[in-house]
């Protein structure tokens, strides 16, 4: 019980803000309840009650917190949530609006601390973390904001003579209590973090966010600053790893958005199907490049080493998984790469500060087993320096490595870059086909006809010509995978609509009765009705007097 | 009953999915003139086979011929031709907008088929229920696999016997077959999977579904309530218990996932209510309750079993104020009232899916919020009022799949309308161009040119393209000339 006084203690004295903003938020009768664990010496909190002191103690000692939350604590995290959801708190406009204010203020009082996280977990240079994670996010939010009236307006809809006279229209409503699964490879904001809760905030619903407990720093400070910035009553951060997400899996959500792998893809689907939950898998893939030889060399290369190497070291989704080139072509485009990524992390890659590193041990390992294969270990072109204290692997790029290697097969999520040789580049479709769908296609080319055929016959989940990831920051797109790489979309306006359920309103009048739907059946009642489905006005007044125009 | 792939002599299933994708890989699915092709062909395999159509309606459901072609022949007769109306337009990339700091570029949204797709149907509208979705499907440009349910054996078989006729068999094909078949189907995998049915088949369709990550539509039922308030004028009343009656014994007598399943009416207007609900009734299906007309029956022994038990219980029984006649022979259930059974009973916690209309009264009509939200939520929901705040209220605090103001089941017909439910009642939705989108993917596609390079995207970092990216994030252009001018408005 020590522990738990000196923690709380520890937190409200570390962070002024927090007293502070709790009394904004809930007068006087939250202050009350604060002390209550502590007084009453209970042995185990009680989330339902005391959430405030239970993720406050989180962020400082999450190890002993962690094995209190159990299935029994998410059940009763689950009750309060929907408690606050059914009270219909969460689908006013304007308490959407204070949550969306409130991550754009967490975002502009905490940047610094973000960055810092960030550091911590992945070594991510600021400008690359600023780019990827609290600019993105910032954005989301401000439009969020700017549209979400609109968003929110019912959408009118034609009606037909069959249901005349009568008027029709489609209603966003919330979904109800949310879980959003976040990976550690861009924890904090941007898309992979608060960016779904924003959308899943602005469409009205009650929100627990789970963070990657890989990307720990990050994970922390999210639950801090969600507790400081939002209303706790509804949303809500759990830190932890897979215990605390099983628990909060065997829950009943009204949807769970979830990105990472497709390997734990199909167990949260798995999970959701006991309850009917509908989800979203935000999932990866191998992204294919395929580089023409028509192109600006020097302006592609950047591009795809800004979204190779320069956007989280190769640890994103989206990020370039393997180049297709002809055969001639190859060793133009090695020697322009290697010479624009000295110029951008200099002659030793390994000392560079502009480059995020690999996040954990066993993503490390991960990586220079691939490296390692037979195979593939000799078909480096350059790079393959590695460093296992620092978690750092150079740049590596690799030349027609055999399609049945592991890294030909598996999603790399690393520096490491095999380019393919083709001998004429449409071959490259049957390779891509060959593979499942990745949530990104890249294609470098001048050729129209080959932007039209590579458009027409690559299913991905999203394309992008004659540049890479950027597509991801257009909030007028979709962001999304198909087949192995996910289902449902986000971002935008689309983050919204996945966090809604479009309810189809058709309200009629008491005019305008067709006897012709009900029995007694008769043969001019068939005829009527085929008449009315129809459409055909003159035939219907035909058939309504009883004449036929056949 | 047997079990086989249509089209295919001799061939497993293998060989045929095998077909179907090799199909699909050929691209020729994807072209706007298969598609048009086979959706006219679709038509016309209505057209010319309406009778046996008719035939077997009567013999799996003993569906009248007017209510098989409202329910049925109509429904796909409309969606076919709104589909090919509209088909170019929807096939239609859309652009969207990009900020002005991507320049030169283009952006987007292509619609794309997902690849073959799986369509498990029920067997309560057996043509409308299995052809709707195929058409979704077809317009989207996939190839298909049916199953229609085995429990309408008659139109299982009349569709796995015309379809290869009439459709591209290389790549649309019809799989009979019970639960085993389903079991096979569902081990493979599909880009999609559309389920109509029961909520309990749906967990197990959906779990499947999780080991190929294939996404799933999921058209479930549920206990869809009206709500009965009270109209002044006696010719609204009469509309509205018409509309009633049409709604719950007119659709295959009940057995619709949007079927009414249950009444709420205010105490004092209750005994008016019922005795106008029995005056329709007799209207409608005649007199001698044992020689009904227009009405369809039970569609087997398994099913009538189960709505017997749900009047068996004596307090049930005791509730009962109009019908309750059973014949056991002809799988026929009279349109029966119940007002007030208990609310524990099973008739009212599962889904009916029969002639039985329970009644419940409340004091207070507006209590129908609390007592719907007490409960799963329901596919449609339909309320008879003209209180302009009591409607906005329902909207805005009940959910459901659908609501509909005084009317039952209309909504069904409105293409412009998503069908689909939500909680309980499912996921996913179709008709018009959501049956469209819903077998398609929306594929981003952005274009950027090669000229027009930012530098500050690239490393190494410094604080000039920190600062610029803060600029360009907030669109703030002035900002950025400033910057690239060397100036700083602080």
């Amino acid at each position: 019980m020590g522990t738990l006084s000196v923690n709380l203690l520890h937190f409200c004295s570390v962070d002024g803000g927090y007293t502070r903003s709790l009394r904004n938020q809930f007068p006087k009768k939250r202050n009350l309840l604060l002390p209550i664990p502590v007084l009453n010496k209970q042995k185990r909190l009680q989330f339902a009650h005391s959430s405030f002191i239970c993720s406050a103690a989180l962020a400082v000692m999450p190890d002993e917190i962690k094995k209190v939350f159990d299935i029994e604590s998410a059940a009763s995290l689950m009750k309060e949530l929907r408690g606050s959801f059914n009270s219909g708190k969460t689908k006013s406009y304007e308490w959407r609006i204070t949550q969306l204010k409130g991550i754009e203020k967490m975002i502009d009082e905490r940047e610094k601390e973000i960055l810092e996280a960030l550091r911590k977990d992945l070594s991510k240079p600021e400008a690359e973390a600023f780019m990827s994670e609290i600019s993105m996010t910032k954005g989301a939010c401000k439009s969020a904001l700017k549209e979400l009236s609109h968003w929110m307006k019912p959408k009118k809809a034609k009606t037909s003579i069959t249901t005349y006279p009568s008027s029709a229209e489609i209603m966003s409503e919330p979904l109800g209590v949310v879980l959003i699964i976040s990976p550690w490879n861009f924890p904090f904001c941007q898309l992979l973090s608060v960016d779904p809760v924003i959308g899943a905030i602005a469409a009205g619903n009650a929100v627990v966010l789970k963070p990657s407990e890989i990307a720990p720093a990050a994970s922390n400070l999210l639950s801090k600053l969600f507790e400081e910035y939002l209303d706790n009553s509804s949303i809500r951060v759990v830190e932890g790893a897979v215990p605390e997400t099983t628990a909060l899996l065997e829950q009943k959500w009204d949807k769970i958005f979830y990105t990472g792998s497709s390997r734990v893809g199909r167990i949260i689907m798995a999970a959701a199907a006991k309850h009917l939950t509908p989800i979203t898998l935000e999932l990866g893939g191998k992204c294919p490049v395929v580089v023409d030889s028509n192109v600006n060399l020097q302006v592609a290369v950047r591009r795809i080493i800004a979204g190779k190497w320069a956007c989280n070291d190769g640890q994103a989704c989206v990020a370039p998984d393997y180049i297709i080139t002809t055969k001639d072509f190859a060793p133009k485009l090695i020697d322009v790469m290697r010479h624009e990524l000295e110029e951008f992390f200099g002659k030793n890659p390994m000392e560079s500060e502009d480059m995020s590193r690999i996040v954990s041990v066993q993503h490390f390992k991960r990586l220079t087993n691939l490296l390692d294969e037979d195979n593939v270990s000799d078909k480096i072109i350059f790079g393959g320096q590695r460093d296992e204290n620092r978690l750092k692997i150079a740049p590596t790029v690799l030349l027609d490595v055999p399609e049945d290697t592991e890294i030909m097969r598996e999603e790399i999520f690393g520096p490491l870059l095999p380019i393919l040789t083709v001998e004429k580049l449409e071959e490259s479709f049957n390779v891509i086909n060959s593979k499942p769908k990745p949530l990104a296609a890249y294609l470098f080319s001048e050729n129209k006809q080959l932007h039209k055929d590579f458009v027409n016959n690559i299913s991905a989940g999203g394309m992008l010509i004659n540049d890479t990831i950027l597509h991801l920051t257009v909030s007028s797109l979709p962001f999304g995978g198909v087949g192995e790489s996910g289902m449902g979309s986000y971002h935008g306006k689309f983050s919204f609509d996945t966090f809604s359920h479009k309810k189809a309103v058709l309200c009629r009048g008491f005019g305008g009765e067709s006897s012709a739907r009900y029995p007694p059946y008769t043969p001019r009642k068939l005829k009527l009705l085929k008449t009315l489905n129809s459409g055909n006005i003159l035939s219907i007044l035909l058939a309504l007097l009883g004449f036929s125009k056949d | 009953m047997g079990s086989g792939v249509n089209g295919m002599e001799g061939g497993g299933l293998d060989e045929s999915l095998a077909e179907l994708r090799q199909t699909f890989r050929s691209g020729k699915t994807r072209t706007a003139s298969w598609r048009k092709s086979q959706l006219k062909a679709l038509l016309r395999l209505i057209h010319e086979n309406e009778d046996k159509i008719f035939e077997a309606l009567k013999h799996d459901l003993g569906k009248h011929a007017v209510e098989a072609y409202r329910d049925e022949l109509g429904v796909v007769e409309k969606s076919a031709n709104n589909s090919l109306s509209c088909l170019d337009e929807w096939m239609a990339p859309k652009k969207s907008k990009l900020p002005l700091l991507f320049f030169p570029a283009s952006a987007q949204v292509l619609p794309e088929p997902l690849g073959l797709v799986l369509i498990l149907t029920s067997w309560n509208f057996p043509i409308s229920m299995a052809l709707d979705p195929v058409i979704g499907a077809i317009s989207a440009g996939n190839s298909v696999v049916l199953k229609p349910s085995e429990q309408a054996p008659a139109c299982s078989s009349l569709l796995a016997h015309t379809i290869p006729l009439y459709l591209d068999s290389k790549a649309i094909k019809v799989i009979e077959g019970g639960k085993e078949i389903s079991q096979q189907l569902l081990e493979q995998k599909w880009d999609k999977i559309f389920f109509t049915g029961s909520s309990s088949v749906a967990r197990i369709v959906m779990s499947a579904a999780a080991k190929h990550l294939t996404p799933v539509t999921l058209e479930l039922g549920g206990k869809c309530p009206v709500i009965y308030d009270h109209l002044s004028s006696p010719s609204d009343t009469e509309v509205a218990v018409k509309r009633i009656v049409g709604g719950k014994w007119g659709p295959c007598n009940g057995q619709a996932c949007i079927g009414v399943d249950y009444v709420l009416v205010e105490e004092k207007y209750a005994s008016q209510a019922i005795e106008m609900l029995k005056k329709t009734i007799k209207k409608f299906y005649g007199e001698n309750p044992e020689q009904l007309q227009n009405i369809s029956r039970i569609v087997n022994e398994h099913h009538f079993q189960r709505l017997r038990n749900l009047i068996k219980d004596p307090l049930v029984a005791d509730s009962i104020v109009h019908g309750g006649l059973i014949d056991e022979e002809k799988l026929f259930i009279e349109p029966t009232i119940l007002l007030d059974p208990p609310l524990d009973a099973d008739i009212m916690t599962e889904e009916i899916f029969g002639p039985l209309l329970p009644i419940i009264t409340l004091k207070n009509i507006e209590e129908s919020i609390e007592f719907i939200n007490s409960r799963p939520k329901p596919l449609a929901l339909y309320a008879f009022t003209k209180n302009e705040a009591f409607k906005r209220r329902i909207l805005s605090e009940t959910s459901s799949g659908s609501v509909t103001f005084n009317d039952i089941m209309v909504q069904f017909l409105c293409d412009t309308l998503p069908f689909g439910g939500v909680g309980e009642s499912g996921f996913g939705s179709y008709h018009g161009k959501y049956s469209f989108d819903n077998f398609s993917h929306g594929k981003a596609v952005l274009q950027r040119y090669f000229f027009l390079e930012l530098e500050p995207r690239f490393p190494p970092w410094n604080d000039f393209k920190m600062n610029f990216i803060r600029l360009a994030y907030k669109f703030d252009y002035l900002g950025l000339i400033l910057l690239l001018l060397g100036l700083s408005r602080d």
